[in-house]
């Protein structure tokens, strides 16, 4: 049943957003890709309106991530991948503040075109927790001190993708959720933030799965977590890590992540479609299904009531968020794997090889600026402190003006 | 004239030289102590948080004790002592202090510590010394830690291709030979192998490697849904090449030999046993080792795998068209002196796609760096058993490309 328009659009209006400034997992505050800084920059290139470049060691498709002026990254090196990195850098200046490595304890197979620095890390005012493909997982305190280690291979030995592991941990109060999707002993636990030991640790179906979960408070107490995979969602309470509802939505979902906006949920699944939630899981049929918003890799974005994705072919789309009508479609240039992040009225899409289109938000396709830094970006920006924060194969670049 | 060597620093100086445990202080030893105690699932990190920032709060004189822990520890250890010497050593610089390049290269030059440490102690003294540090990479070509291996390797080509510039005669290629006998990369090993085969000098990647070329091949049997996997068919509990076998749909099915003349030793399932789905196979190999020694036996497949050597399982991955790297499956195991059967199952599913009707496996032999052991295999022939090296394949023995 069609749901009204009105309602469904104040709804997608209406996105919640996590305190100012900080950008603390992948794609921001509970992944919706969408900050609430104003004064983004439009355009940039190499020493234009570029605050400062900092070298990385290493290559990584992981994402920065940004908390209480510190800026997180991850990265992978070595004949074998099978170094690992965890950085942290001053937001401010770009100094590096510490550097930590760790040698990679599971198999650092993957498709050539990610890494083991590919889940990307969460953040809180203590520190940083690194999960990498190889199961590896550390907590950093902010001054760089380790908190904890786990190797998840070494306790769990068929822990297994050779195509390359990529979800990445979300912060639950004091709970990490750690995805393991993979061919073998397929999990998701959550582990206590201040000793990493297990809380909970639930099975899941064993295939491979690059989705990171979404964190929602129900209405009748308690938290979910939401697990899209290639069968299914499926929601598990925070706490204990029983499952609790699931949904089949009638396709493959594997890669690009949902978007949650209050209880309406975008799932990337044979194109977008749009559900709505209650506290007992997912209300009958989707408000709209639209296949023609097709994303790739990347997950889509929901903004100022409208959602926009772009494909593996540098396509990209606007529709209506309560309709799924298709606003726009057009071609930008190169091919992406990041996925569109938006602020301050404008919708960035970082291209493969360091170009950002940078979109005026409406119902048009209205291009600002097209800017260019090069190098290797597959990963999506941070967008926090009035700028932007991209990281390519070499370097991390804060874009914007100078604090 | 090097830099003098801070006080503090020459305690830790002697204790090297006189082979005295390192971690000498009693403080240090506590810390070290209880980071090597972690365990499954976090255990112990509850003791092991304080007992890093205490040990990094020592300083330098904490920096090579940290290293040297590193020797045998569990991999969860290591990374909790790694990052240690990482905050160790970012402290004593932050602090403007230098860290002691001698006691440094002495511990990277000392192969009883873990190849992980002395790597890492490496690149510390690079920082403080890159003159020092490069000399020393020169006599680690052969180096247990694969990474100064291969950076000493790197360092060896670099060095040659400027040297040849003023050569009149060009020696290049003994050296090279004696490089490609030491490299275990094989982004480094075919470019090794193409320079001396510019020379006419033809080596064998094949061999280099340590590749199985000559099997016994048998199935194949069923696996509907994967469950062939875990259902253990008769080559598991006794190999008789004589024996005729129920195979999937109850057809007879026998032992018959497959030989692989592809330069990194694939063997086609598909192609020796029939092309089949929800099947699994046997490959099954006899090695002579002159005695005992611990190998490694890495396979590469996108089928599951299963390894055995001697009837003991070494590995098993139940994964299925994820992709194909070499040496992706790693069984860890020992050769007997004398004769060893080296038994490989690989089962696949029922995937329809094109890139999933692959039904493929290598295996080689090793040791723990990758090098080739001096194991042979024995190959049945009508005149009778013959005995032919690892990676022997009839086509390069007879000079063809």
């Amino acid at each position: 049943m069609m749901r009204s328009i009105p309602v469904v659009l104040a709804a997608f209006t209406l996105v919640p957003l996590a305190p100012a400034a900080d950008w603390p997992q992948f794609k921001g505050p509970n992944a919706a890709g969408v900050s609430d800084e104003k004064g983004l920059p439009a355009e940039w290139g190499k020493g234009t309106n570029v605050a400062w470049a900092a070298d990385l060691p290493a290559r990584g498709v992981s994402c920065p991530v940004f908390v209480g002026g510190r800026v997180y990254v991850t990265a992978s090196s070595g004949q074998r991948d099978d170094r690992l990195h965890v950085l942290a850098f001053d937001a401010a200046t770009g100094k590096q503040l510490w550097h930590r490595q760790l040698t990679a304890t599971g198999s650092t197979a993957c498709h050539p075109k990610s890494c083991m620095a590919a889940p990307t890390p969460v953040a809180d005012g203590s520190g940083v927790y690194a999960l990498f493909a190889t199961g590896d997982l550390a907590a950093f305190d902010a001054d760089g001190t380790l908190r904890w280690y786990r190797s998840l291979v070494g306790d769990y030995p068929t822990v297994s993708n050779q195509v390359g592991m990529a979800s990445s941990p979300v912060l639950v109060g004091d709970k990490l959720i750690v995805p393991l999707d993979n061919a073998g002993d397929s999990f998701l636990a959550a582990v206590d933030a201040k000793y990493g030991k297990n809380v909970w640790k639930t099975a899941r179906p064993r295939d491979i799965n690059w989705t990171t979960p979404l964190v929602r408070s129900v209405a009748g107490g308690g938290t979910e977590v939401l697990l899209l995979a290639p069968k299914d969602l499926t929601a598990y309470d925070a706490d204990t890590g029983a499952k609790r509802w699931s949904y089949q939505p009638g396709g493959k979902g594997s890669i690009p992540s949902p978007t949650l906006a209050g209880d309406k949920l975008l799932l990337p699944v044979g194109g977008v479609q749009a559900v709505t939630l209650n506290d007992k899981g997912v209300v009958g049929d989707p408000s709209w299904k639209a296949g023609a918003v097709q994303t790739g890799m990347p997950s889509p974005l929901l903004y100022d009531g409208r959602v926009y994705v772009v494909n593996g072919s540098g396509v990209a789309t606007c529709a209506d968020a309560a309709t799924g009508k298709v606003l726009w479609k057009e071609r930008t240039k190169g091919a992406y794997s990041a996925s569109p992040v938006a602020g301050d009225g404008k919708v960035y899409l970082l291209n493969e090889t360091g170009t950002t289109t940078v979109l005026k938000a409406g119902d048009t396709y209205d291009v600002l600026a097209t800017n260019d830094l090069g190098g290797e970006t597959l990963a999506t920006p941070a967008v926090a402190d009035g700028s932007l924060f991209i990281r390519t194969d070499k370097s991390l670049y804060r874009v914007g003006a100078k604090k | 004239m090097p830099p003098p060597v801070p006080r503090r620093w020459l305690a830790v100086a002697a204790a090297l030289a006189v082979g005295i445990p390192l971690h000498a202080d009693d403080d240090i030893a506590r810390s070290l102590k209880t980071l090597r105690a972690v365990g499954p699932e976090g255990k112990g990190n509850e003791d092991a948080g304080p007992a890093w920032k205490a040990l990094v709060a020592k300083g330098g004189p904490a920096l090579l004790p940290t290293l040297a822990a590193m020797k045998d520890a569990d991999p969860a250890a290591v990374n909790w002592l790694r990052t240690a010497a990482d905050a160790v050593a970012e402290g004593e610089r932050t602090a403007g202090r230098k860290l002691p390049a001698g006691p440094i290269a002495g511990f990277v030059t000392d192969t009883a510590n873990a190849p992980a440490a002395r790597r890492q102690a490496f690149e510390l003294l690079r920082v403080e010394d890159a003159k020092a540090a490069d000399t020393l990479l020169a006599s680690l070509v052969e180096d247990p830690s694969l990474e100064l291996r291969r950076d000493a390797i790197e360092r060896a080509l670099k060095a040659n291709t400027v040297s040849s510039r003023t050569m009149t005669s060009d020696p290049r290629h003994e050296q090279y030979l004696s490089l490609f006998k030491a490299a275990r990369d094989k982004d480094q090993v075919e470019a090794l192998a193409k320079e001396l085969d510019g020379y006419g000098k033809r080596v064998s990647v094949t061999e280099h490697f340590g590749y199985v070329t000559h099997w016994y091949v048998v199935g194949p049997f069923d696996s509907p849904a994967g469950k062939g996997f875990a259902t253990p068919f008769p080559p598991e509990s006794a190999v008789d090449l004589a024996a005729k076998l129920k195979g999937k749909g109850g057809v007879d099915v026998a032992w018959k030999p497959a030989v692989t003349a592809d330069k990194y030793a694939t063997v086609d399932l598909n192609a020796a046993l029939g092309k089949s789905m929800d099947a699994a196979g046997y490959a099954l190999a006899t090695l002579k080792a002159d005695k005992e020694q611990p190998v490694e036996v890495r396979v590469a497949s996108q089928n599951a795998v299963q390894i055995f050597l001697n009837g003991k399982k070494l590995f098993e991955r139940e994964e299925y068209h994820h992709g194909e790297r070499m040496d992706q499956h790693v069984g860890k195991g020992t050769l007997k002196a004398g004769e060893n059967q080296l038994l490989v199952k690989v089962c696949q599913n029922n995937q329809s796609e094109s890139w999933a009707q692959k039904w493929a496996f290598q295996a080689r032999v090793c040791d723990a760096t990758g090098g080739a052991l001096p194991v042979t295999q024995v190959v049945a022939r009508d005149s009778g058993p013959k005995v032919v090296p690892l990676g022997f394949t009839p086509a390069v023995a007879e000079g063809k490309k």
